[in-house]
């Protein structure tokens, strides 16, 4: 497949600067969005089925259509880009950001006009430093040649963009946790509904939308939702960023059809795993989705497809798991990480998650008892959707849930001799 | 007291955001790139700056990885302990700098050259182990490679 939103990226050189992305191309699918109805901009996206690439998959002009738009609509509307890539194991809006800034702002501004959004932030998360500096210097340039600010290429639609630099937690990229980081609070989740499409940022209609999604408007305006549809063989259409860390051959990232089984972008992309170690399974979209094994390799990587199989493609970046590898350690270094990010708001998550931690801590200590699967297994249900305010802790159970299912074995072996057998 | 600076970058900020209080985070991060950290002093001065109570800024401060409350070393290094990193060895990379610079993580050596501090995922899980040093990326570390990057911080 020719690359579409990482064809103007070379990992090691600088990004195209403004010039070098509008000789690409760049710039000319805002010039056509500003030709057209902002309806006509959200009916595109929407037939073209796009779908939001930073882990829930919710289909990206569906959720504009709830945004008021006309004369009555109220305003200021914002338009939010959630570069708060904080999911361990995921790497890919980095790369997005780093690697051609200008791809994004283009897309936003689309986004904006579809909209009528008024202001845009881009929210980055403050360890991303290189991407700051490129970010910012791209938003510059797109000031300096009118792309931004009043009066956009004489349209009569006005949009100010600002860089937003997080000071870092997990939280901020949950949807209504980021609106409270960007206006200065604590980033605690809020209670839905009133959703953010009406009632987001200092109670004005807001949409927050993932890099990835956004970097693909500009393609979709320029060359139509069909198009985008037949890019891939599965339903969801277009191309995705995938990616696998671990003991493999070559880590790294790939833009790929969206539904690219997980054997070929592993055995393929990836290379394989290590001289020595095994395969045994797999997070296939970052931390806070559920392990597939040996079963699972034929599946598609697609939204529809990581579900049936029992899981969620969530960012698409794959975390592998080989027989040199402790999966109790695993999930203790994972349950760590969401017992430390809990915001604390909702007793579920703060109670149970380190609950989750210490159990297994113990397990891998080997102080576990017979007992403690079957608290695990409780705290999974504790936590589960419709008990807590947002979904960091369903997510937190995910993985936990699916080693006790796949891995049940080494959790009992822990427990019967007493120790981490890898160790 | 805020320097002229420092207000001056502070209201540079508030031109981006229709309410002063959303600021606060930056305020602090700029405070912090001038002073290293954010002392009570400090967090009280943003704090009646911003129109705000210094509790409600200090709920913010806590809440964030990246705000110091505490004085820290010149040099910052976070050790990145999610799970890419810790599949491919993140623990060692830990404990040999805690036994070369002789500090726990949350710790600052007595001379004060550096600060070590755990970080959650840094996005470079392709170049796993990774460490930032005052914002510095360095991936695909062994304890060899790190020695001499640690040199380049004086």
């Amino acid at each position: 497949m020719e690359k579409i939103i990482t064809k103007n990226i070379r990992p090691e050189g600088e990004p195209p600067d403004l010039k070098a992305y509008e000789k690409a191309g760049g710039y000319q699918a805002l010039r056509k969005a500003l030709g057209m109805d902002p309806k006509a901009i959200t009916e595109l996206v929407k037939a073209s089925n796009l779908r939001g690439r930073g882990g829930a998959g919710f289909l990206t002009g569906q959720k504009w259509s709830f945004v008021p738009v006309g004369k009555d609509a109220p305003h200021p509307k914002y338009l939010v880009a959630n570069a708060d890539e904080m999911e361990p194991g995921t790497f890919k809006d980095r790369l997005l950001l780093e690697g051609d800034p200008h791809q994004l702002i283009e897309g936003m501004i689309i986004a904006a006009r579809a909209l009528e959004a008024d202001v845009a932030y881009i929210f980055l998360r403050g360890e991303y430093t290189l991407a700051a500096q490129r970010v910012r210097r791209a938003i510059a340039e797109s000031y300096a040649r009118g792309y931004l600010s009043k009066n956009i290429l004489g349209s009569g639609y006005s949009l100010e963009m600002y860089l937003h630099i997080s000071a870092g937690r997990y939280m901020c990229g949950e949807e209504t946790g980021l609106l409270n980081a960007l206006e200065g609070k604590r980033a605690n989740p809020r209670t839905k509904p009133p959703f953010p499409q009406i009632s987001g940022l200092w109670g004005k209609p807001t949409i927050v939308q993932n890099v990835e999604t956004l970097a693909n408007l500009p393609h979709i305006i320029q060359n139509g939702a069909e198009w985008f549809k037949g890019l891939s063989p599965g339903q969801s259409g277009g191309s995705k960023l995938y990616g696998a860390s671990g003991k493999v051959r070559q880590p790294g990232l790939w833009e790929l059809p969206m539904g690219t089984p997980i054997r070929e972008i592993l055995e393929e992309y990836a290379g394989g795993m290590r001289d020595g170690v095994k395969f045994r399974g797999l997070l296939p979209g970052g931390a806070s989705t559920d392990f597939l094994v040996e079963e699972h390799l034929d599946v598609r990587m697609d939204f529809d497809d990581v579900h049936k199989a029992g899981s969620r493609m969530g960012t698409g970046t794959m975390i592998i798991l080989d027989d040199k590898t402790c999966p109790v350690g695993m999930v203790r270094n994972l349950e760590h990480f969401f017992a430390q990010e809990s915001c604390g708001w909702c007793t579920p998550c703060w109670s149970g998650l380190p609950w989750a931690e210490q159990t297994l801590t113990a397990i891998e200590e080997g102080r576990g008892e017979a007992h403690d699967l079957e608290i695990l297994a409780h705290i999974t249900r504790w936590v589960a959707p419709g008990n807590t305010f947002c979904a960091l802790a369903p997510g937190a159970a995910e993985p936990l849930q699916s080693a006790l299912k796949y891995f049940r074995e080494d959790f009992e072996r822990h427990i019967k001799e007493k120790r981490c057998p890898w160790r | 007291m805020l320097s002229p600076e420092e207000r001056q970058e502070i209201e540079a900020e508030l031109a981006h955001y229709p309410h002063k209080q959303a600021v606060s985070i930056d305020a602090m991060k700029i405070v912090q790139r001038h002073r290293g950290w954010v002392s009570d002093e400090s967090l009280r001065d943003i704090a009646e700056f911003l129109g705000m109570s210094a509790a409600d800024l200090d709920g913010v401060a806590t809440f964030y990885n990246l705000i110091f409350r505490k004085p820290v070393g010149r040099h910052v290094i976070m050790v990145c302990d999610s799970v890419s990193c810790w599949i491919m060895g993140c623990d060692r990379i830990r404990e040999h700098l805690s036994s070369r610079l002789g500090i726990k993580l949350g710790e600052t050596t007595q001379d004060g050259r550096f600060t070590l501090l755990p970080i959650v995922c840094l996005g470079a899980c392709d170049h796993a182990p990774v460490v930032m040093v005052d914002g510095d990326l360095h991936q695909d570390l062994d304890p060899q490679r790190l020695d001499g990057i640690l040199e380049k911080y004086e």
